[in-house]
C-alpha cells in the first residue's frame, strides 16, 4: 500500500460539507459543568482510595465488638457503691463508650485525611496515570479542588455518619445483652443525650476538624504535588525544622504554640466531648458566631487558598516521576 | 487551517536544548510520524503540544495555545502517552463511566462495541489485563472519543507484534478519516512506514528533514548495484552505501530515475535507511565543522 493509497482509503468518509477540516467552527456538544467534572474527579479519589470508605467502617466494626464484649463480661449487678449512681454520675457512666467510640472514630479520620493527603498527588505521578487523567478535559484546578475535598468535606461527613451508625449498632447490641441479663435497658438510654451528642460531634466535625484544620491538609497536599518520593518525611521535615530554628536563633517557640492551638482547635470552640464533669451541650448560634468571627479561621483558610494554588501550580507543570 | 502550527518553537531543561527553533504546519487529514533517536526531542515535542509543559517560541494547536487552555484543548485532543499510563486500580467499567462522565465527545456505545471484540470483561482492573489488553482498552476509549488530534508517543512499545499490527489497523480502518490528524513517534518505523502519509526526522532538537509520502517516493530510491558497475554508480553520488551479502546498496536523494534503472533494479527504500543515512550525514557533517545539510 502506498501512502497515496493510505490517504485516501476507500472506506473513510469524505469529509462532510461545513465539516471541520476546513477549519469552520466545530457543532460542539456541550461542555460538562464544573459541577459535573468536579463530582466525576471525586468519584474516581473514592475508587483509587477506597480505603478512605473501608477503614473506619473496620474500625467501627471493631468498637462495636470491644463494647459488645465489654458489656458480656460485665459482672452484674455492678459492685459499686450506690453513691456512684446519682443523678449526675449515671449518665456520664453510660455516655462514656459512646463518647469514646466517637473519638476513635474522629482520630481515624484523623489519620486517614493526613494519609490521603500524602498520596494524593503524588500517586498519580508514581504509577504515570497522570498522563492518562491529562489526556482528558478536566483542569488542574478542579482535580486538586476535588482531592482537597475529600478531607475537608466527605470525610467529617462521612466519620459522623459511621459514628451514629455505629452509636445505633452499639445501642441495639447493648440492650441484646443487657436484656438477656435481665437489666431494665428503658430506663437506661433515655438518660443519654444523643441528640445533643450528635449535634455536638457534627458541629465539632466541621468547625474543628474541617476547617480549622484545612490548612493542614492544603499543606500536606502541596507537598503531595511536589516531592518525588517520600512526600511524608518532606511535609514533617520543614516543620520541625521551623521549630528547631526559631529555638536557636529566637529562643522563643511561637511556631510551635500557634501549631499546637491549631490542632486544639483554638479557643471558644465546642469541644468533643466535654472535658472534666462538663455536661454535653449542643453548639449555640453563639458558639457559631464566635468560630466564624476568629481570625484564626480566615487566616487559616487564607493559607489553604495559597496552598492549593500552589498545588495546582505545580500539577501542572508536573509529569511522572 | 492548520490542525498544529508552530514558529520558533524551543525548549530547554537546565543547560540542555530540547527543541532548538521548530517550525511545524500540520494540515488535518494527515498521519505524521515523528521520528528521530532517544532525546532527540520527539517527547518533547508532543509534550508541547498537549500543554503538558511550557514552551518559548509561538505554538498553537487547533487555533488555542496549549500551555494556556490544556483542559479546553482536550475536548479535541486525544493522546495515548504510554502503554502503561491507565491507573492500575482502575475498573474497565470505571474507566468507560469517567471519560463518560467528564468527555463531551465521548460515544458509550462505540466503545463498548469496540470492547466486545476483545476478550476484555467489564469489571476487571487494570492490573489483572495484559499489557495488550490494556492497549485495546486505552484504544477503545479513544476511538470513541471524537476528536480532531490524536497524539500517540511510543503507543505500542513492549507490545508483540499482533497487537502491533492490530492497533494501527484498527485505527486506520474504524477511526482515521479526512478530519482528523494523527501524529505518531515510534521507533518500530518499519511498521508505520505504509500508514504514514507525512514524516519528520528529528535529532538533537531541530527538523532534520520534513517530507511527505508522496515526495519521498518520488526522491529518495535505492538501487543493488553488480560490482562492475560500483564506480558509475557512485558518480551519482549515493547519500549511503551498505553492503548486503557482499553485495552493494546504495541510497540515492534525487537522482534521475532513468540512469538508476541502468543500474539495477530500483526500490523505495524503507524509512529506517533514510534516517540512518541522513541523521549519520548530519552527524559526520557536524564533526567535520560543516553545517547540516
Amino acid at each position: 500500500m502506498t501512502s497515496t493509497e493510505s490517504a485516501a482509503m476507500p472506506d473513510s468518509p469524505e469529509p462532510l460539507p461545513g465539516a471541520r477540516a476546513d477549519g469552520s467552527p466545530v457543532s460542539a456538544p456541550a461542555a460538562p459543568s464544573s459541577a459535573r467534572l468536579t463530582y466525576w474527579s471525586v468519584r474516581r479519589e473514592l475508587w483509587e482510595h477506597r480505603w478512605i470508605v473501608v477503614v473506619p467502617l473496620i474500625v467501627a466494626a471493631v468498637v462495636v465488638l470491644g463494647f459488645v464484649t465489654g458489656l458480656v463480661r460485665l459482672p452484674l449487678p455492678l459492685p459499686l457503691p450506690h453513691s456512684h449512681f446519682t443523678t449526675t454520675a449515671l449518665p456520664h457512666l453510660l455516655e462514656a463508650p459512646f463518647d469514646l467510640a466517637a473519638l476513635i472514630l474522629m482520630g481515624t479520620y484523623a489519620v486517614v485525611a493526613v494519609i490521603y493527603c500524602v498520596a494524593a498527588l503524588h500517586g498519580e505521578r508514581w504509577d504515570r496515570s497522570i498522563l492518562f487523567w491529562k489526556s482528558l478535559p478536566v483542569s488542574d484546578l478542579i482535580t486538586v479542588i476535588a482531592k482537597a475535598s475529600i478531607p475537608i468535606i466527605l470525610l467529617p461527613l462521612l466519620t459522623f455518619a459511621v459514628t451514629v451508625g455505629t452509636q445505633l449498632v452499639m445501642l441495639l447490641a447493648g440492650s441484646v445483652v443487657l436484656l438477656a441479663k435481665g437489666v431494665h435497658v428503658g430506663a437506661l438510654w433515655p438518660q443519654i443525650p444523643f441528640l445533643t451528642m450528635w449535634a455536638a460531634l457534627l458541629y465539632h466535625l466541621l468547625t474543628v476538624h474541617a476547617l480549622y484544620y484545612a490548612p493542614i491538609y492544603g499543606w500536606l497536599l502541596l507537598v503531595s504535588a511536589w516531592a518525588r518520593r517520600a512526600a511524608f518525611l518532606w511535609a514533617s521535615l520543614p516543620i520541625a525544622a521551623v521549630m528547631i530554628l526559631e529555638k536557636l536563633i529566637f529562643d522563643t517557640s511561637v511556631f510551635a504554640h500557634m501549631l499546637l492551638s491549631r490542632l486544639g482547635g483554638g479557643p471558644g470552640t465546642v469541644s468533643f466531648p466535654p472535658h472534666g464533669n462538663m455536661p454535653m451541650q449542643a453548639p449555640t448560634l453563639a458558639n457559631l458566631g464566635a468560630f466564624l468571627t476568629r481570625p484564626g479561621l480566615w487566616i487559616g483558610l487564607a493559607v489553604l487558598a495559597a496552598f492549593l494554588a500552589g498545588a495546582v501550580w505545580l500539577r501542572r507543570r508536573q509529569g511522572p516521576i | 487551517m492548520s490542525v498544529i502550527e508552530a514558529r520558533g518553537l524551543r525548549k530547554r531543561f537546565g543547560t540542555t536544548v530540547a527543541l532548538d527553533g521548530i517550525d511545524l504546519n500540520i494540515e488535518a487529514g494527515r498521519i505524521l510520524g515523528l521520528i528521530g533517536p532517544n532525546g532527540a526531542g520527539k517527547s518533547t515535542a508532543l509534550n508541547s503540544i498537549l500543554g503538558l509543559i511550557p514552551f518559548e517560541g509561538e505554538l498553537k494547536v487547533l487555533g488555542c495555545d496549549p500551555w494556556a487552555s490544556r483542559d479546553r484543548l482536550m475536548r479535541d485532543v486525544s493522546f495515548i502517552a504510554d502503554v502503561a499510563v491507565l491507573p492500575r486500580w482502575l475498573r474497565v467499567s470505571q474507566a468507560l463511566d469517567y471519560v463518560a462522565g467528564v468527555h463531551p465527545r465521548f460515544d458509550r456505545a462505540k466503545a463498548e462495541s469496540l470492547l466486545a471484540k476483545t476478550s476484555i470483561r467489564r469489571g476487571s482492573r487494570i492490573r489483572e489485563l495484559s499489557k495488550g489488553m490494556v492497549t485495546q482498552l486505552h484504544l477503545a476509549l479513544i476511538m470513541a472519543i471524537d476528536a480532531r488530534l490524536l497524539v500517540l508517543d511510543e503507543p505500542t512499545l513492549g507490545l508483540d507484534i499482533l497487537y502491533r499490527k492490530q492497533f494501527y489497523d484498527a485505527l486506520l480502518t474504524d477511526y482515521f478519516d479526512h478530519n482528523r490528524t494523527i501524529v505518531v513517534t515510534t521507533h518500530q518505523v518499519e511498521e508505520i512506514q505504509n500508514v504514514l502519509t507525512d514524516f519528520m526526522f528529528i535529532d538533537h532538537g531541530r527538523i532534520v528533514l520534513s517530507c511527505s509520502m508522496e515526495e519521498f517516493e518520488t526522491r529518495y530510491a535505492e538501487v543493488t548495484v553488480p560490482p562492475e558497475q560500483l564506480a558509475v554508480a557512485r558518480e551519482l553520488r549515493p547519500i549511503q552505501e551498505r553492503q548486503v551479502f557482499g553485495r552493494s546498496t546504495l541510497l540515492f536523494d534525487r537522482a534521475e530515475r532513468q540512469r538508476l534503472e541502468q543500474l539495477g533494479s530500483v526500490r523505495t527504500p524503507s524509512i529506517a535507511d533514510v534516517f540512518v543515512a541522513v541523521i549519520g550525514n548530519a552527524a559526520a557533517d557536524a564533526e567535520a565543522g560543516g553545517s547540516r545539510v
